[in-house]
């Protein structure tokens, strides 16, 4: 039974995890087209619904190209590399509080870890493997650019990612990821509480999800396309796909992180009905997520992207000693406090 | 910057603090990018909503028809100026008063380069540019436009000869 429900629920979030990420390229598309005063795909289906299915149908009929001097065993495996790390990390996020249904307590969380934040920093680094081999195994300079870069970007702000992480753990005193929403109740969210580590750990997920600013990996103006180069049909479309999935992924990451989670305010109070105020927590996960996701299409259309050296700079110069800084200004604020 | 022959040093100003920490410029920028979407779009729904050239507007090639005949009296003027070598005309005589019509007036669509010499040369004003900009085939054969093709009555094309008669 216990399988079978935990079954239910990948099959559920999976196909609602997808659905949310066609929806995000197409929202990305109206949004970009919007601040560029042009309309946008409005013509598949209703003011263009449709799209992104006719995008997907449109990869798949695509010829599969691989490079006479490419490795292509790691060319075809890095795309599966790069999705596999962008969907498992969704599995330990919790969208919402326990729910009754027919008589059982569900968890609405597909696997409650009790590592869960170092179950996400570990699985967020992999995704750096199928960027890097992907350039690497391509035998394209511009590739193996998009590639090297990707890995020293990631490794620069992977750190800084983690040591904002760890002020949370200070106050919640937990790695897994329920309890530190449990612990965001009221207006106890974490972006309140640590302004400094939510800075620090929204940039390094910009970085991490290689967006504008820091889509350097695949820079379209200097490297043609980055490290998918050399990538046609279904596999583009993977790590098309990768792209929105992570960064899907890194807004749920910053909602449950530092936005409160599931939390509504003082929602126990209104004295609804359990069930349906489990039905509005997921709501509102839903709701600040898609926020951040605007947030980060609005960022790609209004910065500029970072010079190499700037990125390096602000990576090592700026993020980690601000991200230190925060863990001892936690620590300080938790000892007065204690 | 020169300005009356002395150089004229301009200095550029500091940043204030909350520029340099950068954040609270982010969100200028965020509000101007998003202001954007607001605001009137430029896009023309093309197949719905076409546009209507001006006069000046140098279309495909077409003859006039003044009371149910062409003007053109086959002098072949136009055919001897074209550029790209895409009119054929066969002249031969007619009881009618101008003498002279074309037993095949032809136009290739596909080398026509729209450069309106036909237009300028031809003394009976009998072959001006139109405002068509449609032109799509799925020939060679269909580009060959022939008389019936080309064949336009002069109130159709009032606009262009009142601009010909203006500005020429």
């Amino acid at each position: 039974m216990d399988i079978l429900i935990i079954l239910i629920k990948i099959a559920v979030v999976l196909v609602a995890f997808l659905t949310t990420v066609a929806y995000v390229v197409l929202l990305e598309r109206r949004l970009a087209a919007g601040i560029q005063n042009r309309i946008g795909p409005n013509r598949v289906g209703w003011q263009g619904v449709l799209q992104p299915l006719a995008d997907v149908v449109k990869l798949v009929m695509k010829e599969d190209i691989v490079p006479v001097n490419a490795n292509r065993f790691l060319h075809d495996f890095a795309p599966i590399i790069s999705i596999i790390a962008a969907l498992v990390t969704f599995a330990v996020i919790p969208f919402g509080n326990t729910i009754e249904l027919f008589g059982q307590q569900i968890k609405l969380q597909i696997a409650s870890v009790n590592i869960g934040v170092l179950f996400i920093l570990a699985f967020a680094s992999l995704g750096v493997y199928g960027v890097t081999l992907s350039g690497w195994s391509s035998n394209n300079k511009y590739s193996l650019l998009g590639g090297l870069r990707a890995a020293a970007q990631m490794i620069s702000y992977e750190l800084s990612m983690g040591l904002s992480i760890i002020g949370i753990i200070m106050i919640a005193g937990t790695l897994e990821l329920d309890k530190i929403v449990a612990a965001q109740h009221g207006w106890m969210w974490n972006c309140i509480l640590q302004p400094i580590g939510f800075i620090t750990f929204v940039v390094a997920a910009f970085a991490e999800t290689n967006r504008t600013p820091f889509d350097l990996p695949e820079a379209e103006q200097e490297l043609v396309a980055g490290y998918h180069t050399e990538y046609t049909g279904l596999k583009f479309g993977l790590f098309y796909l990768a792209e929105y999935a992570n960064m899907l992924t890194s807004s749920a990451l910053i909602t449950t992180l530092y936005l409160g989670g599931w939390q509504i305010p003082y929602a126990e109070t209104f004295g609804i009905e359990p069930f349906w105020l489990s039905v509005f927590q997921v709501m509102a996960f839903c709701v600040k997520t898609i926020l951040v996701v605007v947030f980060f299409i609005v960022i790609r259309w209004t910065i500029p992207r970072f010079r190499y050296d700037q990125l390096m700079k602000l990576g090592w110069k700026v993020m980690l000693p601000l991200s230190v800084l925060n863990i001892l200004l936690t620590g300080l604020v938790l000892l007065f406090l204690n | 910057m020169k300005s009356n022959g002395q150089l004229k040093i301009t200095h550029k100003k500091d940043l204030s603090f909350f520029e340099k920490l950068y954040i609270t410029e982010i969100f200028k920028g965020i509000k101007l990018t998003l202001t954007q979407v607001f605001r009137p779009k430029f896009t023309r729904q093309y197949p719905e909503e076409r546009w209507n050239p001006p006069a000046s507007f140098r279309g495909r090639p077409v003859l006039v028809e003044q009371d149910g005949v062409e003007r053109c009296v086959a002098c072949g003027l136009c055919a001897r100026v074209c550029p790209a070598l895409a009119i054929e005309v066969q002249a031969s005589e007619t009881e009618y008063w101008k003498e002279r019509y074309p037993v095949k007036f032809e136009i290739n669509m596909l080398r026509c380069i729209f450069c309106g010499f036909c237009e300028e040369v031809c003394p009976e004003e009998a072959i001006v540019m139109s405002k068509e900009y449609e032109l799509t085939f799925y020939s060679q054969e269909e580009a060959i436009f022939g008389k019936d093709k080309l064949l336009v009555p002069a109130e159709k094309l009032k606009d262009r000869l009142e601009f010909l008669r203006k500005y020429r």
